[in-house]
Parts: C-alpha cells; sequence; structure tokens
C-alpha cells in the first residue's frame, strides 16, 4: 500500500500522457475522458453546471453589495454568539466549516476503504458523514431561526441594505439544500454498501445495472463539492 | 432476474457489448484498482484544510481590514478549494483531457464577473446621482 499511484499516472499503451494528451484524448474519435466511467464523468459534468448555478448566486450577491448605496450588515456582527457571558464573532459559521470539513475528510477515507472493499468501515463512515451533514443542516437551522426571530427577512432587515436577506436565505438555502440531498444520498449508498451488494454485484432497483465501489467514489466527488462551494460561500458571504 | 431487467438487458447488450470492447484491458483494469492512496494522505489534508479554516476565520476574529483583509480571505479560500478538488476528489490523477475540460470553465466565470463590477459600479453611480436619500 505504499507504492500507489501518487507519481504513476494511471497510463496504458495506446493513451499519451501530458498536455499532448489532452489533444489525442479528444481527437482520438472514441471518448475524450479516457479511465473514467460514464458515470464519474458525468458526476463532474453535472458538478460543473451546479458551479455556474453557485457562481452565478455569488455574482448576483456581489452586484447587490456593490451597487447598494445603503452601507451593507457587518457579517461578523450578524452571527456573532454569546457563549458563557463571552461575545464571539462569527463562532457558529467557524463551526459549521468546521463540521463540514470533518465531513469532507472522513468522505475521502470511505470512498478508500470501498475500493479496499472494506464493507464496514466504508459504511461506517460513510454514515458518519452523514452523520456531520446532518448536523451542518441543523446548525443552519438554528442560524436561520435566530436571524428571523431577529427580524431578518427577503425584503429587509434591521441592519442596513435590505438585499442582505434575500442573498443569505438564497445562498445558504441552496447550499443547504444541496447538503440535505447529499445526506440522504449517503444514507442510500452506506446502505447498499452494509449490504454487500458492490461484494455480489447486485443490480440496482432503477438501473438494473450491476453495482460497484466506484459510486462511493462518485458519490464522494458530489459531497466534496458540497464542502467546496461553503469555503467560497464562507469566504465571500461571511468573511468578506 | 425480473422481466423488467431482462428486457432492458436486451436493449443493452448492443450498447455495453460496445462500451466494454471500447474500454477494452484499459478500464477493466482501473476499475478493479479504483484510486488508492494511503490513508495518511487524506489525514494531512484534513489537518491542513482545519489550519487553513482556522486561519480564514482569524482574519475575521483581529478584524484585519481592507486589502490584506481580502488578499488572505482569497488566499485562504483558493488554497482550500485547491486541497479539496486536487486531493479529495482525485483530480490531481485524473487525465488532463478530464482536469482542463471541467476546471477551465468556472475560470471564464472570471469575465462575468468583471462585467458584473462594472454594471455595479454603473448602477451605484446612477443611485447616488439620483436616488440619494436627502438627508
Amino acid at each position: 500500500m505504499t507504492e500507489t499511484t501518487l507519481a504513476a499516472p494511471q497510463t496504458s499503451p495506446g493513451t499519451i500522457p501530458g498536455l499532448r494528451g489532452i489533444a489525442a484524448d479528444w481527437a482520438s474519435d472514441q471518448r475524450a475522458f479516457k479511465h473514467v466511467s460514464w458515470g464519474k464523468a458525468m458526476m463532474w459534468i453535472f458538478l460543473l453546471s451546479d458551479t455556474f448555478i453557485f457562481s452565478c448566486f455569488l455574482l448576483s450577491y456581489m452586484t447587490a453589495r456593490m451597487s447598494t448605496t445603503v452601507p451593507w450588515p457587518n457579517p461578523s456582527e450578524v452571527f456573532a454568539l454569546n457563549l458563557g457571558g463571552k461575545h464571539i464573532p462569527l463562532i457558529l459559521i467557524a463551526i459549521m466549516t468546521f463540521i463540514l470539513i470533518s465531513s469532507s475528510g472522513t468522505m475521502a477515507m470511505a470512498v478508500n476503504f470501498g475500493y479496499r472493499r472494506d464493507r464496514a468501515k466504508t459504511a461506517a463512515l460513510m454514515l458518519a458523514t452523514a452523520a456531520f451533514g446532518a448536523t451542518f443542516v441543523g446548525m443552519q437551522a438554528f442560524e436561520w431561526t435566530k436571524l428571523i426571530m431577529e427580524g431578518v427577512r427577503p425584503w429587509g432587515n434591521p441592519w442596513g441594505a435590505p438585499q442582505f436577506g434575500a442573498c443569505f436565505f438564497m445562498i445558504t438555502g441552496f447550499h443547504g439544500t444541496h447538503v440535505t440531498i447529499g445526506v440522504i444520498f449517503l444514507i442510500a449508498v452506506a446502505r447498499k454498501v452494509w449490504r454487500g451488494d458492490f461484494d455480489v454485484e447486485r443490480r440496482g432497483f432503477f438501473t438494473s445495472r450491476r453495482g460497484y465501489y466506484e459510486i462511493v467514489e462518485i458519490m464522494g466527488l458530489y459531497w466534496h463539492f458540497v464542502d467546496l462551494v461553503w469555503v467560497f460561500i464562507f469566504a465571500f458571504f461571511y468573511l468578506w | 432476474m425480473t422481466n423488467a431487467a431482462v428486457h432492458v438487458e436486451g436493449q443493452a447488450t448492443q450498447h455495453a457489448l460496445h462500451a466494454y470492447a471500447h474500454d477494452g484491458v484499459a478500464s477493466g483494469a482501473t476499475h478493479a484498482k479504483g484510486q488508492q492512496h494511503p490513508i495518511k494522505l487524506y489525514l494531512v489534508v484534513w489537518g491542513w484544510l482545519f489550519v487553513l479554516s482556522t486561519c480564514s476565520y482569524l482574519v475575521d476574529f483581529f478584524g484585519i481590514h481592507g486589502h490584506l483583509r481580502w488578499s488572505l480571505i482569497l488566499l485562504f479560500m483558493v488554497l482550500k478549494a485547491g486541497l479539496i478538488v486536487a486531493v479529495f476528489m482525485h483530480m490531481a490523477w485524473e487525465r488532463l483531457a478530464l482536469a482542463y475540460a471541467i476546471l477551465l470553465p468556472p475560470v471564464l466565470v472570471l469575465v462575468f464577473v468583471g462585467i458584473m463590477v462594472f454594471e455595479s459600479d454603473y448602477t451605484h453611480l446612477l443611485r447616488v446621482m439620483f436616488f440619494a436619500p436627502a438627508s
């Protein structure tokens, strides 16, 4: 296990490495993505389209914030919490960030154990990921409740530019939806892993296709993407 | 095997045969092996993501302002995003044909960002000139 594919790009006869490989792969008059299954390629393409959706949200937020003449509410203060008598800025968001990063870590290891065909560890790590994800959504629900109680609405808030609420609910709401779907997806795949579907190559309920442990990696791509989007939301919405 | 499965199989056979002939040796081998890296690699990346997140939180905690704040936020953001995509999503080990197809299009969003910066500056100017609250 020490000598892994770290240094070795998966080469095989007929494929050219490096930059020349891009032209060769795309011009091969065959599939452009060599060594990548259709499932993985399609997940990447879906994630690319999702990137554009979140880009548009963040861009509209940027436009609203740059064009308003009213001062923007200070997120550091808006998302501050009083913990143990102390006023700590942005602490809830920081904890949520660490939780989501931890879930990404357990997911990455689940993918690894999946390819080693370690059924129990894969399922356990995936369920841990789902638990982190559910915790994240729970904290987001708490955050929403707190802000709504303080009077934040999509059309106004007590602290400044009225667009703040619309941007906040739209961006975090869409991200939270992605996390929720991810948790459901995780539990569904973890169940299949635990049942041994991918060891006996049992056929899928909808697709009638044989399952492989690769679905854990495809699932992982989605989950890491959710974490990735949070990195950008954290930077642009909460810290900026 | 159920009837439905047989039916789907029948339809899919030709396609599947084609695909398998296509994949041949190459894909068969990678499927069996998959992405295999030592667990330690993931733990190290995990640790770095924690460090970087703490750094970006500290930027806010210590109330750094101005250009230093924005450049630090962007730096930590790009580093975190890079680690996640390269290692956790295994993009570092994919062929460049896929990596460029997926990673280049989002970069073009920066053009959109540029357009909207000009647009919002213009809107802001108009608001200041014509809709400034009479105080």
